[in-house]
């Protein structure tokens, strides 16, 4: 009886906390939908017959430069996930696998990461990008998001190495694999659970972010989704129809992509290798 | 197949000395059990000689190359782990072909030998399972199948059925036996159960703190121990240890008495020995002797066809008895016991044997 009431209570806050989050997306869909004076007057009404008007759509599709914007976000996001699992795992083994002399240390450095936030070092980022003559190229944004994200990726991928058991790494050295095949037959296989978590949350801070697009990529055909979108917010007149539209639309591939990414997320894969 | 030689064998971790001075020669076709406590250094030989452990010193020969820099895969080795360590997301027969593909071995040939492999484990049905649907001994004759179709000049088993279940375990033990005399396999085989090393070996090392204790056929080690340490290791359960003095003609025995005992050295009179009985040749018997001592019962051990009974001598020291058949003996009873002259081990101050 109390079990239930718990699990009750338990439910009854996440049910709570769900509504909230989604609230604002639903929002955003509701009115991307709405003629732009409903927008105004009754903008929690969901889309009536009598105010629908997807000229929002119409306009966002009709931009020739916003299916660019999202081709840009969906390289950058997808280069930055490659990079960083593949990066990130192959450091992650090296560190929990190999005893070198400055392993621990190493590991602290890139842990470091985790704790200073990638802002900080802004300017020097760009003065590093210009040098490299990267300004306005979707390189400079995946490499600094790689960066960004690496050292979380280490440290989770770390504890996932860790325990898949020793065994399973000397039956593949007696088995006469190299190193290099060890970590791509065995080691990745089995972390690929560990590597769609990373993979998630690498992904929606990249999607999102304003930041780093403003400052390296702003200009030549290389703005991403979010950057791409702002041409709607004006200083005087704001297109909400069109903005309420694209950020409906910038839903859809991340969502495409967390769908694939949490497919990966089985547990109990290791199963069965050891007793 | 090949011949093992180890000399001079040493690993340290640190400052701790793991393996000290290992001298060991594993024949061309034979098997060799690795026994001792947990600890005493077995598995890291064991992993040394894989190629798993980097050595201190020493050498390490297999089949007449020397391997110590070689890594694992060009020992042509295989080892079977405790754990299986059977890889999870491939299928059985994957799991058995794996180490072929990598080493470039034709595809026809792979699936040949695998399916022979699969053919003497009786794995045929299997072989398109995961690990995870197997059950404990299918996983075993699993990582078994994985080291045969390598064709390894050597076998390697760290402790491979201490996972099974007891009736498994006992099954699986023939199987290795037979599997042996198939294959005619050298193997070295590391265990802490006394019974496999018994049944399986045809050489048993009994090792402990890093260095070999003694080494010889099972038989030999139990009827004729080197040392104090092995007589306490080999036989279940394990050999009676009575401290004593020797005097002219015999060995004091303090408390609990003496026995008189032919054969000993007039210079070894005065010196401190440990008398060692094995249980099967302390008979429980009323009246007075030469080799008698007086005791109290402890505890009736019932078996069946076979029982121990654990008695207390007037030292303190127990002592533990074999019984065939039923006993009238309760806790507390006053008996006393008769030791079989011809088998009493006698160890000196060292705990070497004495002649």
């Amino acid at each position: 009886m109390r079990r239930h009431a718990s699990a009750i209570a338990v439910h009854a806050i996440l049910g709570l906390y769900t509504l909230l989050a989604l609230f604002p997306i639903v929002l955003v869909v509701m009115n991307s939908f709405k003629a732009k004076r409903a927008i105004f007057n009754t903008p929690l009404r969901p889309p009536l017959p009598m105010n629908f008007d997807p000229v929002g759509y119409t306009k966002v599709f009709g931009d020739s430069s916003l299916p660019l914007y999202y081709l840009n976000s969906i390289t950058v996001t997808v280069g930055t996930i490659f990079l960083t699992l593949l990066f990130g795992a192959m450091a992650a083994w090296a560190l929990t696998e190999y005893k070198f002399r400055w392993n621990t240390l190493l590991a602290l450095y890139l842990s470091i990461g985790i704790m200073v936030p990638i802002r900080l070092g802004s300017v020097a980022i760009i003065q590093l990008v210009a040098e490299l003559n990267l300004i306005n190229t979707l390189t400079a944004l995946v490499l600094v998001y790689t960066a960004q994200n690496l050292p979380l990726a280490i440290f989770i991928l770390s504890e996932f190495i860790a325990q898949i058991p020793r065994d399973l790494r000397e039956a593949a050295r007696c088995d006469g694999l190299s190193e290099y095949n060890i970590f791509f037959h065995i080691i990745l296989p089995l972390i690929r659970p560990a590597m769609a978590t990373v993979a998630v949350f690498t992904m929606i801070p990249v999607w999102n972010d304003l930041w780093f697009p403003l400052l390296l990529a702003p200009a030549g055909g290389k703005q991403t989704i979010t950057l791409g979108v702002q041409q709607f917010l004006g200083q005087y007149i704001t297109d909400w129809n069109a903005v309420l539209a694209a950020l409906s639309t910038a839903i859809v591939p991340v969502l495409l992509l967390y769908v694939i990414f949490s497919r990966q997320l089985i547990r109990g894969l290791t199963s069965g290798a050891v007793k | 197949m090949a011949e093992v030689r180890i000399e001079n064998l040493r690993k340290s971790f640190g400052a701790v000395e793991v393996l000290k001075d290992i001298d060991l020669t594993v024949e061309d076709g034979s098997f060799v059990v690795l026994v001792g406590p947990s600890g005493c250094g077995k598995s890291t030989l064991l992993r040394s000689i894989a190629g798993l452990e980097p050595v201190s010193g020493g050498t390490i020969t297999i089949g007449g190359r020397k391997v110590n820099d070689l890594p694992p895969a060009q020992r042509e080795i295989a080892m079977v782990f405790q754990s299986y360590a059977l890889y999870p997301h491939m299928d059985v027969a994957a799991n058995m072909g794996f180490g072929l593909r990598f080493a470039r071995t034709p595809k026809a040939e792979i699936e040949a030998r695998v399916a022979e492999a699969a053919r003497i484990l009786q794995l045929e049905p299997l072989l398109k399972r995961r690990p995870r649907e197997l059950s404990g001994g299918q996983r075993q004759r699993v990582a078994i199948g994985r080291a045969i179709v390598r064709k390894p000049q050597v076998f390697l088993f760290d402790e491979p059925l201490s996972n099974l279940d007891a009736a498994l375990r006992i099954n699986t033990r023939v199987e290795i036996a037979k599997l042996h005399k198939l294959l005619a396999a050298t193997i070295v085989y590391v265990t802490h159960d006394q019974v496999e090393a018994m049944t399986l070996a045809d050489k048993i090392v009994v090792m402990n703190q890093g260095r070999i204790e003694q080494q010889g056929k099972p038989l030999d080690l139990y009827y004729r121990p080197a040392n104090l340490f092995v007589a306490g290791f080999i036989g279940s359960p394990a050999m009676n240890f009575i401290a004593g003095q020797v005097t002219q003609g015999g060995i004091d025995l303090g408390p609990d008495g003496a026995v008189t005992l032919a054969g000993l050295t007039a210079a070894a009179v005065g010196s401190r020995v440990t008398l060692g009985i094995r249980p099967e040749h302390v008979r429980i018997a009323d009246g007075e002797g030469g080799l008698r001592l007086s005791a109290t019962v402890e505890l009736v051990e019932r078996l069946g066809e076979a029982g121990y009974v654990h008695l207390r001598l007037p030292s303190g020291t127990v002592a533990v008895a074999e019984i065939r058949g039923e006993t009238s003996l309760r806790t507390g009873d006053r008996t006393s016991l008769a030791l079989d002259p011809t088998h009493l081990h006698l160890f000196g101050p060292d705990g070497r044997r004495m002649v």
